[in-house]
């Protein structure tokens, strides 16, 4: 503020020897109206609907403030349905990324054709886009009673893996077997660049200074690599949370996970009750969020570590 | 070292195995209809229901619909985000990561309560709004795909120079936006528009919520009354999914290469 204050004192001084320069055009502000369309998107489509949500978690059927949503949700049914979602979106994130990072080490650092990487970048960019319903018609036809390896296990073992084996696909091990199914892929395609970051040089280096491939990636490699694992490890949780075109197409509504419930409060208002139904969906934003917080805590504590 | 390579080599063949052993099982399963012997009775079923053509057409229109609203919400931005407005990107990468962390199905739940027929803008209260409403939450769901790949876009060409020289030759912004950094990230555009149709098409949780006859709500219905046909559906499913990737793979090669300025 102050040098233009200044320049204005002095210009009124000598107003009257030089005329005050034209003003310029005033223009039209192009840059901040280009970016409208996306803020306007963004307020729309995203901030005012969560508010709202919020909103409605904490009102009661006349308007008035209230806990009584919040507290709603701690009942057996709900609880469960939100328990069982956190174990299945935990079980196949952190499979998923363990075997993603394995597959995505094999591929990258294991001297294995240079084909086969391509190949395998391809192939994740599809599979971890094929969710949905087409997924679970997958693995029906694969794993369904009727399905394929049901059927090849039975005749050649003669064992009946859901008879004998007490396995179900429209169970958490069953939904989290296919989930991983864009799992890994998401997995593979979020870590190799990070992977492709650990120079040769720091695995020669340490070679010389006599580690051996453990010690490399005890003190080496993970340690660079864990910030990315953990993101994507958070990323792979909403993923799996949020996720409900698989279940439902596989299990229509046996399965009591909370999308599901959701799915079902929205169609039909199954909780009969609106709030509750606003503070299930506000209970899911705040453990998705959670997830993505604890990442942040955990990477700002890399980041500076590595430094 | 040898070791190494027998490792790799395990782990690549069983994680091929867990994703090529659906896939065959599905195409065997699809072709079982007849019995006694392998037929494509369950694709010419498929083929022959009208409302697979027409379930599957709606899904295209709104598909091709969200890409260019997308476009046209997403580039101008990011361009005069990165050309003028810097301090606004930390916003804009929050806003594209925020539709990766609300579940699709919250962020429906809220368009419905929020757009009611009896809301001060009544989205579901006519069909066309409905289409609207649909092609904007579609938007929403591809945007943190359709931002990155605009954005990296963005990065591999000198868009200062190139804004400066327009200028110079007295193109207005429009011309600028237009004919000079559109087809200059055309591909990295077209990947994000590819990457937007295998979302979209596809879709189930929006699509039934608001009661619009799209694809994957057919899907669902066929999955639940038929037995060959959802096998049938899922392989091209598949193919359709592979075709959009494939379209990104091919076009990467096709994608400018030259940077003067590193930022």
């Amino acid at each position: 503020m102050r040098p233009v204050r200044r320049l204005h004192t002095i210009r009124s001084v000598t107003m009257t020897d030089i005329a005050a320069p034209p003003k310029p055009p005033r223009r039209i502000p192009w840059d901040s109206l280009a970016v409208l369309p996306f803020v306007i998107f963004a307020v729309m489509f995203l901030f005012l609907p969560t508010f709202s949500l919020i909103g409605g978690a904490f009102t009661d059927r006349a308007g008035n403030f209230t806990f009584e949503n919040i507290a709603g949700l701690f009942t057996d049914q709900i609880l469960a349905a939100y328990w069982i979602s956190i174990r299945i979106s935990g079980a196949s994130a952190i499979l998923g990324a363990l075997i993603g990072l394995a597959i995505t080490l094999a591929i990258i650092r294991g001297k294995l054709p240079q084909g086969l990487r391509s190949a395998v970048m391809t192939f994740s960019g599809v599979a971890s886009n094929f969710a949905g319903v087409p997924l679970a018609f997958a693995f029906i036809a694969t794993l369904g009673r009727l399905g394929l390896v049901t059927i090849i296990i039975r005749t050649l073992f003669d064992f009946d893996i859901y008879r004998q084996g007490g396995f179900n696909l429209f169970s958490f091990w069953g939904l989290t077997l296919t989930y991983l199914y864009f799992q890994i892929p998401l997995m593979v395609l979020t870590i190799a660049p990070a992977i492709d970051g650990l120079k040769k040089e720091w695995n020669e280096a340490a070679q010389t200074l006599g580690a051996n491939t453990w010690q490399f990636w005890r003190y080496i490699g993970f340690p660079i690599l864990w910030p990315s694992v953990l993101g994507t490890l958070s990323l792979l949780f909403a993923n799996a949370f949020g996720a409900i075109a698989t279940a439902w197409a596989l299990t229509g509504s046996n399965l009591n996970i909370v999308t599901v419930l959701l799915y079902n409060q929205i169609r039909g208002d199954a909780l009969q009750n609106p709030g509750l139904g606003a503070a299930l969906a506000l209970g899911m934003i705040v453990i998705t969020s959670l997830a993505n917080v604890i990442y942040l805590v955990v990477a700002a504590r890399a980041e500076r570590w590595m430094k | 070292m040898k070791s190494q390579k027998f490792w790799a080599w395990l782990i690549f063949v069983l994680g091929a195995a867990y994703f090529i052993i659906p896939l065959a099982a599905t195409f065997e399963f699809s072709l079982r209809m007849r019995r006694g012997e392998y037929s494509f009775d369950a694709y010419a079923s498929v083929f022959a229901d009208p409302y697979f053509a027409s379930s599957f057409a709606y899904s295209v229109i709104v598909g091709l619909f969200t890409i260019v609203v997308g476009i046209l919400v997403v580039v101008p931005a990011v361009y005069f985000v990165r050309l003028r407005m810097p301090w606004l990107r930390p916003f804009m990468e929050f806003v594209t990561l925020l539709p990766l962390v609300i579940p699709a199905l919250v962020l429906v739940y809220g368009y419905i309560r929020l757009y009611g027929s009896s809301s001060f803008i009544p989205f579901t209260g006519s069909v066309l709004g409905t289409d609207i409403l649909l092609t904007c939450a579609y938007v929403t769901l591809a945007l943190p795909y359709m931002y990155r790949a605009v954005d990296n876009g963005m990065r591999t060409i000198d868009i200062g120079t190139l804004t400066e020289a327009a200028q110079i030759a007295g193109a207005n912004q429009l011309q600028i936006i237009g004919q000079i950094i559109l087809p200059n990230i055309l591909v990295a555009i077209l990947s994000g528009a590819f990457l937007t149709f295998a979302i979209v098409i596809g879709e189930f949780t929006i699509a039934s919520l608001l009661n619009r006859p799209a694809f994957g709500p057919y899907l669902v219905g066929i999955g639940t009354n038929r037995a060959y046909e959802p096998a049938a559906l899922a392989i091209i499913s598949f193919i359709i999914t592979w075709g959009a990737m494939g379209m990104i793979n091919v076009l990467g090669r096709f994608a400018p290469r030259t940077s003067a300025r590193t930022d």
